[in-house]
């Protein structure tokens, strides 16, 4: 499972069928994910499922061509800053429903009637889409940022042999 | 038809756990927890249960990938020594307790594959089925407990994963936080 470098292209990461391969696989992987995430109140899905899909997709891009490629794309620090961004966002829906609606983390959206609501349409269901969406940014950019913390650790035992 | 491949799918999920306990290898141990997973996902498919289906397959596949690629290459893969027979027996006596009582508590659940709710008319979940739509306006009725009826729930899970990572990236990180001493530099 290590990486094994391709002698031809001289870059870390995997074969050159591989990094073809993802290269063209991520987009439709990322837009699966934000697929799943924005019909997640009329088809099944949701939040969790599309923001693992959109992690994935970056865990492809790093199994392919390496950390330091998807570091450079989607450093650390932007990683954690989405995932506190997402929980923060879901929070504040949650709170601006007691605010407007009278209780916590109630479909404040929907109960006033703000947007046209129609059962089975995109912008329906008040807040349960825009939770979906910070849900979605939380737990794609948290699973992102556990893998890539995950790879970055080495053991003690390894710690000499590289950098 | 739709009993046996229930019943193929349990075979060959309990075959993968037997495999992932008893085996020495600890990348084929990896790949028979995978199996179980998407075992289990195969469940929930025939369970009428697509939510939980896809949930279950896209964390499998993550977490294989971070079990094999951050795991496995980085340490032992095999395990040496032989199990203690004292505490092999304390469990398996702990098991056979739990397997009988196990047998009384599974007498009264419903037939298998039954809904719960229908046995009970004022359950809750007869009123989220039944007035979802149009209290929530969300045509899928588990996305309409998650975040509308239940959303506390959903915020406490939120919560234990943003915990966890918090966890993950402190014990983890690559540079120490400067020590005190060596702030003024």
């Amino acid at each position: 499972m290590a990486a094994n470098s391709s002698p031809s292209n001289g870059a870390k990461g995997m074969t050159v069928i591989v990094k073809t391969i993802s290269s063209w696989v991520k987009m439709l992987i990322f837009l699966f994910g934000i697929y799943i995430i924005i019909t997640g109140h009329l088809t099944p899905g949701g939040g969790f499922a599309g923001g693992v899909i959109i992690a994935g997709s970056y865990v492809l891009l790093m199994l392919a061509f390496g950390r330091e490629f998807v570091e450079e794309n989607l450093p650390l620090r932007w990683a954690s800053r989405f995932d506190c961004i997402g929980a923060l966002l879901f929070a504040l829906v949650a709170v601006l429903g007691l605010i407007l609606g009278g209780s916590f983390f109630v479909n404040w959206l929907f109960r006033q009637q703000i947007l046209p609501s129609k059962a089975l349409e995109l912008v329906s269901a008040g807040t349960i889409p825009l939770s979906n969406i910070f849900i979605g940014i939380k737990v794609g950019a948290s699973l992102f940022l556990i893998i890539l913390v995950l790879s970055m650790f080495r053991p003690a035992h390894l710690r000499g042999e590289k950098e | 038809m739709e009993l046996f491949i229930f019943y193929a799918l349990m075979a060959f999920v309990l075959i993968a756990a037997f495999i992932a306990v008893e085996t020495r290898n600890l990348l084929s141990a990896v790949i028979c927890v995978g199996a179980i997973g998407f075992g289990g996902s195969l469940i929930f498919l025939f369970l009428k249960a697509p939510d939980i289906a896809m949930t279950q397959i896209v964390v499998e596949v993550l977490g294989l990938v971070i079990l094999i690629r951050a795991t496995i290459s980085r340490d032992l893969t095999f395990i040496s020594g032989d199990r203690e027979f004292f505490g092999m027996v304390v469990s398996v006596v702990i098991l056979f307790a739990i397997f009988m009582a196990g047998i009384g508590i599974f007498r009264q659940l419903p037939d298998f594959g039954t809904a719960v709710y229908t046995r009970t008319p004022e359950a809750a979940s007869q009123t989220y089925v039944s007035r979802g739509l149009e209290e929530t306006g969300a045509s899928n009725i588990v996305t309409s407990v998650i975040l509308d009826f239940r959303a506390y729930d959903t915020l406490g899970e939120a919560t234990v994963l943003f915990a966890s990572i918090i966890g993950a990236t402190a014990i983890l990180r690559k540079k120490a936080k400067k020590l005190p001493e060596d702030l003024d530099e």
